[in-house]
């Protein structure tokens, strides 16, 4: 069962966004706040980035 | 081979909850697994690799899986699906043109060559019909026309669009159906598990919040979604059908890559589609 640990911080809004123990590399969390997209860049240490947009060719 | 000596990889630069449970299941069965990012990868022609050498493909988007799964498959590296599969399943015409020349049934479908070609293909068919991206998913652009005046104008469209593949258009019959498709899971060529997706709208894609129901397997079911799966030459695929109001059973496309958070979810604990995969995965490894 994942948990919430720590908190990181939204690039969008500075909004709080929950961090999960389970969280992998290249995962996507959606901010609380503003719903944008983040993309986990790192685990260790805890570290988000911009999720890139969904292209055309996305999708099964 | 121990299990704990194995090296597998998992391609996908977005993970999602598919991936997450795959890694997890690697995991509980104790391999080391290694994520593979696509946008940081490069294979030089020739180069020897010395990455995994069974890899597992879950990129989501359709020309960085292809081309990944053939660069891989060029080093020597085992790549599931394969990039013959993925060059299938990822193409509607190639895969309606597989179906049909192994005599799986299939939606009545026509490739015209230009958008006024598809215009009298159409009218072949009659209204409503299907016009389809050749290429994209999530029912991204797919288009029911009602009658000439409607497909004259999407066509028009098309033809205005800058890229040449947008010109190649795919139409195709429409099926009368309940407000529901079938996707069922095959694994190895086994059947893992089935759901109807149901919703208010046409298109019965889960990313435009279509429902997952469970659907029971039976062997009609099995048998067909099996033959589609190993007709596009994939191990793992999530085959989407159409049943008509006289029960009969078409295929509509396979997915590669598929995704299967609804289909699990609806299942509970009674399959494990991640570990399904997890264990062809192991036992293509060993092989």
């Amino acid at each position: 069962m994942s948990q919430t640990l720590l908190a990181t911080t939204c690039l969008e809004c500075d909004a709080e966004v929950p961090w999960e123990n389970d969280a992998r590399v290249g995962e996507i969390v959606e901010c609380p706040e503003c719903r944008t997209e983040l993309e986990v860049e790192s685990v260790e240490p805890p570290r988000l980035v911009l999720a890139p947009e969904v292209e055309e060719d996305w999708g099964e | 081979m121990n299990s704990a000596t194995l090296r597998l990889g998992v391609l996908a630069s977005r993970v999602r909850f598919e991936e997450k449970c795959i890694l997890a299941a690697l995991e509980r069965r104790g391999v080391a697994c290694e994520q593979i990012d696509p946008r940081t990868l490069a294979v030089r022609a020739g180069a020897p690799w010395t990455g995994p050498r069974t890899v597992l493909n879950r990129e989501v988007g359709h020309y960085r899986a292809l081309y990944a799964a053939s660069a891989l498959e060029s080093t020597g590296a085992r790549v599931l699906n394969t990039a013959a599969a993925a060059a299938v399943c990822g193409d509607k015409w190639q895969t309606s043109a597989a179906l049909v020349a192994r005599g799986v049934p299939t939606p009545d479908t026509s490739l015209a060559l230009t958008p006024d070609a598809a215009l009298a293909a159409l009218e072949q068919f009659g209204y409503p019909a299907v016009i389809k991206p050749l290429v994209g998913s999530w029912g991204r652009l797919v288009t029911r026309v009602t009658g000439p005046a409607m497909a004259a104008a999407v066509l028009e469209h098309l033809a205005a669009l800058p890229s040449p593949q947008s010109h190649i258009v795919y139409v195709q019959r429409e099926v009368a159906k309940a407000d529901r498709d079938i996707r069922v899971l095959v694994v190895g060529g086994r059947a893992v598990g089935a759901t109807y997706r149901r919703s208010d709208e046409w298109r019965t894609n889960v990313a435009r919040g279509a429902v997952s129901e469970r659907c029971p397997l039976d062997p009609g079911l099995t048998e067909l979604a099996v033959a589609a799966a190993k007709t596009v030459g994939a191990h793992i695929a999530g085959v989407d059908l159409l049943q008509d109001p006289d029960g009969r059973l078409t295929v509509l496309e396979v997915n590669d890559r598929v995704e299967f958070r609804g289909l699990q979810q609806s299942h509970g604990t009674d399959i494990d589609v991640a570990d399904a995969v997890a264990a062809l995965l192991i036992e293509e490894a060993q092989a």
